[in-house]
């Protein structure tokens, strides 16, 4: 039995057992991402207040925030790791994701990288890039798995993307903090997401490596749909169409990177004056 | 498309050479060697074997078996269980119930039914012991009594993601709860005495010097078929995913592997691992009683991982043989020092070997000491 093609399971529907049914996302309407009034409240604290947010399907979109603004609480909703009080969030036209759980948001084809880069330290950066590709990932699977040439090339070419074909063989643990963020995209992108959730991804590389960020993601928009949240300006100055500023747990202004740094009540909360 | 210019992640051999050749020494040694040293060498030679040598390696084998499942979960999967001792009991009782049966009219009150039921007044067997007559029903019981707990139990403890201390405290508790149970009388299972005075099995008296070589070896021949699968499911990528769960549960969850049913495979099959090594242990040592689930027990079998070497493959064997061949000398020449000498070792070891002594070879002597 394979997972990889569409089952007879509609979407968003689940096999029992907590087996992954794959999902295929149906972004016929343009957007691939809508929260509607999402509120999520930790001890009467509101994280999320009434939030309303559409990701259109191709889209690089930054997300930009004092801390505290929501920002990975959001991300926390969308990949399935904390259910909202209210609201409703769908991913394409069909999937509720506030019904799934976190594995079965990764087959819909949502990828998400950690604030800190977050590896397999005691696996090799080949073995990290092996268990994110995506195939059927249930126990069974997994013990019979054998990596074909084509998996192999995949994991070649990903290597060459990340630019650490010179590490390939060693273990994820000893590299360098710019560097395990470069793996962890190149996890990411094994998993072959439609959406790819990047919570600080430029956090502690070089001006060298943040700019062949920016070049990598500017390539993935459009066949991919990006939401990134960041602090580094000049990153997204480099990278960013529409700007959306998120405070208090709502959206606060929403437009290009110049419009959002033009608006009074940004200027205020977020950029300082 | 070039040759890819990394090493193929599940593609090394299972063992090198000297690997094999360790492995192959080991089976000819406890199927051939020692069974030939204890029953064929007369006793007055240097070289015979003593029965209570015999009896004690084929103990520490069963052990060494508990250390490797431990390691399983623990080692390679990062989740601490202070409760093996009780799937190491159950399986020791599941087979204990077929060499009671098989005790027969030699107990001594020559009755149908075990001398504690007589004892107790009882008239019959329970339900519980329908068909443990049979060795076959009994093997059944002995793989799935410990699976199914580990199973239910596992079932509710993952799914709940409960983690870290929190888990090792509920295994504490589930061995208590056990060693408790088992502690009754009304329980069935021979109250504190548990099950002694074994006669016969399958036709074979326990006492006899061949039915002892024959449970040795088969003891060692179990210890290397685990350390087989071990290799295996460590060299596979359902044991890398394992090491993934270790290293970090919740990126594995968001790059689509539910780790609910590879936690509960793993501690399942360290469970059963557990129970056969048991049955293998009741035999050959001739008692089984609820001691064996006592909380300090469990507690051991983590010493013996922790002294070996955690997420190791010899690791668990080393630290089960030594822990346990220090055990037997303490408690015969200093016994009053045993658990002073215990507490030592463990201290001993965080602080000096914190990757415990397979660990420390390891790095003292690169890949070498690996296989």
């Amino acid at each position: 039995m394979t997972t990889t093609t569409n089952g007879d399971l509609r979407s968003g529907q689940t096999s029992g057992l907590g087996h992954i049914m794959p999902t295929g996302v149906d972004t016929s309407h343009g957007p691939i991402l809508y929260l509607e009034d999402i509120g999520v409240s930790f001890d009467g604290f509101r994280a999320l207040n009434k939030l309303t947010l559409t990701i259109e399907t191709g889209e690089l979109r930054c997300i930009i925030g004092p801390n505290g603004a929501g920002k990975t609480t959001m991300m926390d909703v969308i990949t399935g790791k904390t259910r909202p009080d209210e609201g409703t969030a769908y991913f394409g036209q069909t999937i509720d994701l506030t019904r799934l759980t976190e594995p079965e948001i990764a087959h819909a084809g949502i990828g998400r990288k950690f604030q800190k880069p977050t590896v397999f330290e005691n696996l090799t950066v080949v073995e990290n890039l092996e268990l994110a590709m995506k195939t059927d990932k249930r126990v069974r699977a997994s013990l019979r798995a054998k990596l074909s040439g084509d998996d192999l090339a995949r994991i070649g070419e990903n290597l060459e993307l990340i630019r650490l074909e010179s590490e390939a063989g060693r273990l994820a643990g000893v590299l360098s903090h710019g560097q395990k963020q470069w793996l962890e995209i190149g996890m990411l992108l094994m998993q072959e997401p439609k959406l790819l959730l990047l919570d600080e991804p430029a956090a502690g590389m070089t001006d060298h490596e943040t700019a062949r960020t920016a070049e990598l993601f500017l390539k993935l928009a459009g066949s991919h749909t990006l939401v990134v949240v960041e602090h580094d300006m000049d990153f997204i100055a480099a990278i960013a169409s529409t700007v959306t500023v998120l405070h208090e747990g709502s959206v606060l202004a929403e437009g290009t990177l110049d419009e959002v740094k033009g608006n009074d009540r940004v200027i205020e909360v977020y950029l300082g004056r | 498309m070039s040759a890819p210019t990394f090493a193929i992640p599940g593609r090394e051999p299972l063992f090198g050479g000297r690997g094999w050749t360790a492995l192959v020494a080991f089976v000819l040694a406890v199927v051939v060697v020692v069974p030939a040293l204890f029953l064929a060498v007369p006793e007055s030679s240097p070289f015979h074997l003593s029965a209570y040598f015999v009896t004690l390696m084929g103990k520490i084998m069963c052990y060494c078996v508990v250390a490797i499942a431990m390691n399983l979960i623990w080692g390679y999967t990062g989740i601490l269980s202070l409760g093996h001792g009780v799937f190491f009991a159950l399986g020791g009782y599941a087979f204990g119930m077929y060499l009671m049966r098989m005790i027969g009219h030699e107990g001594q009150y020559q009755s149908d039914l075990p001398d504690f039921m007589v004892f107790l007044d009882w008239k019959s067997y329970p339900w519980y012991w329908s068909f443990t007559e049979h060795f076959w029903y009994s093997a059944l019981l002995v793989v799935l009594v410990p699976g199914l707990l580990a199973f239910v139990f596992g079932y509710f403890a993952f799914r709940s993601r409960i983690k870290g201390v929190y888990f090792s405290i509920i295994t504490q508790a589930l061995t208590f709860a056990f060693m408790l149970l088992f502690f009754r009388n009304d329980t069935g299972f021979g109250g504190n005495n548990g099950f002694t005075d074994f006669k016969q099995v399958l036709g074979w008296r326990v006492s006899d010097p061949e039915t002892r070589a024959t449970l040795f070896a088969l003891a060692g021949l179990y210890l290397a078929g685990c350390l087989i699968l071990t290799r295996m499911l460590v060299r596979s990528k359902f044991g890398r995913v394992l090491t993934a769960i270790r290293d970090s549960e919740s990126r594995l969850m968001f790059s689509g592997y539910n780790p609910l049913w590879f936690k509960l495979s793993i501690w399942t099959l360290s469970a059963v691992l557990c129970g056969v090594a048991g049955a293998l242990y009741v035999p050959l040592v001739g008692i089984i009683n609820p001691g064996e689930m006592s909380p300090a027990n469990s507690i051991e079998i983590a010493i013996w991982v922790a002294v070996g070497g955690r997420g190791t493959l010899l690791g668990p064997i080393i630290g089960a043989g030594l822990v346990n061949g220090a055990k037997s000398f303490f408690t015969q020449s200093f016994p009053e020092y045993w658990l002073f000498f215990l507490g030592a070792l463990f201290v001993a070891v965080t602080l000096f070997l914190p990757h415990g002594v397979a660990g420390w070879f390891e790095r003292r002597f690169g890949k070498g000491a690996k296989a």
